[in-house]
C-alpha cells in the first residue's frame, strides 16, 4: 500500500487492532488517558494519564512469519514523569496530569520526549541498554571496592550481553515559568528550541538552559479585570522557525513572526470568521473557543477544533476558513444542558494525517470522525470494547437527530456524554490511529488487503 | 442583541409561552430562562474545585455570558419590567423555577461550607481560616448578584449599572492575582456572612419588590458580622507575619 497518500475514504476500511487498559467497570481517574503521540518515524507512540504516569509503546518488527500483525504496538518504557505538588503560597494543589508530550526528532540511539503538567516541563531521555560492563579493576562483581593490595593483575573490562533494560531519565527540568495552566509546548524546527503556552502567555525555551525563557507573548491585561479573552493553545510552524500560532477562547487565530519583535504581541496575521447572525446565542462565544490548533505537516493549513466543528484554514487567508466540517451538529440544540453539565467547555483534539488529505477528531459516546479533503466524504466510527475482535472492520456509526430512528442509528438523547474522545494520534506515514477513550487507548488500523 | 422574535437555539427547543398568573407551571418563558441561566452562570462561577486551581478559561466565558446576558438585560430593560408586574404568585413561580435549575448546586453550597466555594479568593490567602476564605469569595458572588440587582434600582444610570456590574465581575478575576492586604481588607470590610445561603440571597433579589434605589437594599440582619471581621482582620494580620517570615528568608 502506498502510506498516506491519496488515500480514499472509499478505499479504506478501518480495522481494530489492539486496546490498551483494563476492562473494569470503575475508572480509577488516575488511569484516564490526557495525550496521545506518536514520535516522528511512528515507531513508538507515548501516552501521558491523569496520574502523572507516560507509557510507551514500540512498535514490533514485522515479521514475515506474521504477515497478518502489522507491527503491533507493545510497552515499551513506563515511567512517573510528574508527582504531584503543593502551592503553599496560594493553598492549591497542582495536578500531576500530563497536559501534553512532544517528542523530539531522534538524533542518536536514545529518544527524547517533553512531557508537561500545569506547571513544570520536563525533558525524558529515553535510552536502551543491552550491555553492561563487567570485569572491573577496582571493584567486584557485586560493586564493592576491592583493596587495592590485593590486585595482583590488571584486565580490561568487557561488554557484555544483559536482558535488555530501557530506562528514562529526566535530563532536563523547566520550572517556576508559568503562573497560569500550561496548555500547550510545540518543538522548533531548529531543534534547538521550544514553546510552552499558558493562558495568558507564551515563552520560548532553549532545551540546555532551565533557568531562563523568553516570554514572547504576553495578553495578561494590566487590569485583571478587563480579562475577557486566554490563550488555548499554540504551535510552531513545522518548517520556518521563526513563525507560530496561538488560538484563543473568542475563536481567533494569531500567526506570529519572532523576527519582528521580541515581544510579539502584535500579530502578523489575524484568522478570524464572521459570526453568522442567525446562529447567534448566549452559547455563541463558548462555542466558537478554540480548542486545539494544528499545522499541517506541509505547513500552508492550519486547522482548528471548537466545540462542534473542524475548520481549516489557508495561511495566505484571514478572513475565512477554507473548510469548515460539522462534528456533531445535533448537539446545537442541546448546548443549554451541555452548558448546564459542563460538557460545553471540554476540548477536542484535532489530527491530520501524513498527507493532509484526511483530518481526525472525537466526540461523545466513544464516537470520533473522519473527514476526507478531497472527496469530502465523512465517517463516524466508534472505539468500544464489542468492536474488539482482531482486524474486526470497524462500522460506521450513525446519529440520527430526530423522526425514525433506523435500526442502526442511535439518537442524540442516548448518547453517552461520559464516554469522550478528546485525544487522537495519527501515525506519520502510515493509516494507523491511535485513541483514548477514558482509560483505554485503542489502536486502528486500516484492511491489509 | 439578541432578537427576541427569532427562534432561540440556545433553550432546548421550548417554546415561547407567557406564565399565567395562576401559577401553572407552564414552559418558562425567555426572560425566566434567560433568568435562569444568568443565576446558573453566577453559582458555577463560585462552585469551583476547591483544592486545584480553577479552569481560567472556563471562568473567562462564563463570565462574558453573564456580562452578555446582564447587558441584554438592560438593554431590554425587562429587569424593571418583571419586578413591575411582580405578584405574590408569579414570584414564587420563578422561584420555583430557578430553583429547579440551581438545585443540585445550591445544595452543594448549602450543605459545604466548610469546603468553600470559589478558589478565585485563594490567591490571598495563604493559610486563612476557612470561614474567611467563603466569605471572600462569598463576598465576590454577592457582589455580583448585589449589583445585579442595583441595576433594578438604578435604571436610569444604566451606564454607571454596567460599570458597578462590571466592577463586580471584576472583582472576582481581581482575585486571581496577588494583591496587596490593603486592598483585601477594603473587601473584607464589605463582608455579611448572612449570605452565606444562596438560598435566602436569591430569594432576596426575587421577592424585594421596592422601588428605590440601591442603597435601600438592607442587609439581612447579622449579629456575627462583627466578630467574623475581626477574624478576617486577625487572620490578614496572620498573614502579613508569615511573608514577612519568606521574605526574610
Amino acid at each position: 500500500m502506498i502510506p498516506g497518500l491519496g488515500n480514499l475514504m472509499q478505499d479504506v476500511l478501518w480495522c481494530f487492532s489492539q486496546v490498551k487498559g483494563t476492562i473494569d467497570v470503575g475508572v480509577t481517574e488516575a488511569d484516564i488517558i490526557s495525550t496521545v503521540e506518536f514520535n516522528h518515524t511512528g515507531e513508538l507512540l507515548a501516552t501521558g494519564d491523569k496520574g502523572g504516569r507516560v507509557v510507551i509503546f514500540q512498535r514490533e518488527q514485522e515479521s514475515k512469519n506474521q504477515p497478518h500483525r502489522r507491527g503491533e504496538y507493545n510497552v515499551y518504557s513506563t515511567f512517573q514523569s510528574h508527582e504531584p505538588e503543593f502551592d503553599y503560597l496560594k493553598s492549591l494543589e497542582i495536578e500531576e496530569k500530563i497536559n501534553k508530550i512532544r517528542w523530539l526528532p531522534q538524533q542518536n540511539a536514545a529518544y527524547f520526549l517533553l512531557s508537561t503538567n500545569d506547571k513544570t516541563v520536563k525533558l525524558w531521555k529515553v535510552s536502551e541498554r543491552d550491555k553492561r560492563p563487567e570485569g572491573y579493576n577496582l571493584k567486584d562483581e557485586d560493586g564493592r571496592l576491592r583493596d587495592p593490595s590485593m590486585i595482583t593483575s590488571l584486565r580490561v573490562p568487557v561488554l557484555r550481553p544483559m536482558d535488555l533494560m530501557v530506562e528514562a531519565t529526566p535530563r532536563r527540568v523547566f520550572a517556576n515559568a508559568h503562573t497560569y495552566h500550561i496548555n500547550s509546548i510545540s518543538v522548533n524546527s531548529d531543534y534547538e528550541t521550544y514553546m510552552s503556552a499558558d493562558d495568558l502567555r507564551i515563552n520560548l525555551w532553549n532545551f540546555e538552559i532551565t533557568n531562563q525563557s523568553f516570554n514572547i507573548v504576553d495578553i495578561k491585561p494590566a487590569n485583571m479585570e478587563e480579562l475577557t479573552e486566554v490563550i488555548t493553545a499554540a504551535e510552531f510552524h513545522p518548517h520556518h522557525c521563526n513563525t507560530f500560532v496561538y488560538s484563543s477562547s473568542k475563536g481567533t487565530i494569531r500567526l506570529c513572526d519572532m523576527r519582528t519583535s521580541a515581544l510579539c504581541d502584535r500579530h502578523a496575521k489575524f484568522f478570524e470568521e464572521p459570526e453568522d447572525p442567525s446562529n447567534r446565542s448566549f452559547f455563541s462565544e463558548i462555542i466558537s473557543s478554540i480548542s486545539d490548533v494544528k499545522f499541517s505537516h506541509s505547513g500552508r493549513y492550519i486547522m482548528t477544533r471548537d466545540y462542534l466543528t473542524v475548520k481549516v484554514w489557508d495561511l495566505n487567508m484571514e478572513n475565512r476558513p477554507i473548510e469548515t466540517y460539522q462534528v456533531h451538529d445535533y448537539l446545537r440544540s442541546k448546548l443549554c444542558s451541555l452548558y448546564e453539565n459542563d460538557c460545553i467547555f471540554d476540548k477536542f483534539e484535532c489530527v491530520w494525517n501524513g498527507s493532509d488529505s484526511v483530518i481526525m477528531t472525537g466526540s461523545y459516546n466513544n464516537f470520533f470522525r473522519m473527514f476526507d479533503r478531497n472527496t469530502k466524504r465523512d465517517v463516524t466510527l466508534e472505539a468500544s470494547r464489542e468492536n474488539s475482535k482482531p482486524r474486526a472492520v470497524l462500522k460506521p456509526r450513525k446519529v440520527c437527530v430526530g423522526g425514525k430512528r433506523r435500526k442502526d442509528e442511535i439518537s442524540v438523547d442516548s448518547l453517552d456524554f461520559s464516554k469522550k474522545i478528546l485525544h487522537t494520534a495519527w501515525h506519520p506515514s502510515e493509516n494507523i490511529i491511535a485513541v483514548a477513550a477514558t482509560n483505554n487507548l485503542y489502536i486502528f488500523q486500516d484492511k491489509v488487503n | 442583541m439578541f432578537m427576541r422574535g427569532l427562534k432561540r437555539k440556545c433553550f432546548d427547543g421550548e417554546e415561547d409561552i407567557e406564565e399565567t398568573l395562576a401559577g401553572i407551571k407552564a414552559i418558562p418563558s425567555y426572560n425566566l430562562q434567560r433568568q435562569s441561566l444568568l443565576d446558573m452562570s453566577l453559582v458555577k462561577l463560585q462552585l469551583c474545585h476547591m483544592l486545584v486551581e480553577p479552569n481560567l478559561c472556563r471562568s473567562v466565558l462564563i463570565a462574558n455570558t453573564v456580562r452578555q446576558i446582564q447587558e441584554e438585560m438592560t438593554q431590554d430593560g425587562t429587569w424593571q419590567m418583571i419586578n413591575m408586574q411582580n405578584t405574590g404568585q408569579a414570584s414564587v413561580d420563578r422561584l420555583v423555577s430557578t430553583d429547579i435549575l440551581c438545585r443540585s448546586s445550591r445544595e452543594q453550597a448549602e450543605g459545604k461550607h466548610v469546603p468553600g466555594y470559589s478558589t478565585f479568593s485563594k490567591d490571598f490567602e495563604g493559610d486563612q481560616a476557612q470561614d474567611s476564605s467563603e466569605t471572600m469569595s462569598t463576598a465576590s458572588s454577592v457582589q455580583a448578584l448585589r449589583n445585579l440587582q442595583s441595576n433594578v434600582w438604578e435604571m436610569e444610570n444604566s451606564q454607571e449599572n454596567k460599570g458597578n456590574f462590571q466592577k463586580s465581575l471584576d472583582q472576582i478575576f481581581e482575585t486571581l492575582e496577588n494583591k496587596s492586604p490593603n486592598s483585601v481588607e477594603d473587601l473584607f470590610s464589605e463582608v455579611d456572612n448572612s449570605y452565606y445561603d444562596l438560598d435566602t440571597m436569591l430569594t432576596g433579589m426575587m421577592s424585594n419588590t421596592k422601588m428605590g434605589h440601591c442603597d435601600g437594599l438592607e442587609p439581612f440582619p447579622s449579629p456575627t458580622t462583627t466578630t467574623s471581621s475581626s477574624n478576617c482582620k486577625s487572620d490578614l494580620n496572620e498573614l502579613d507575619h508569615i511573608v514577612e517570615i519568606l521574605v526574610e528568608s
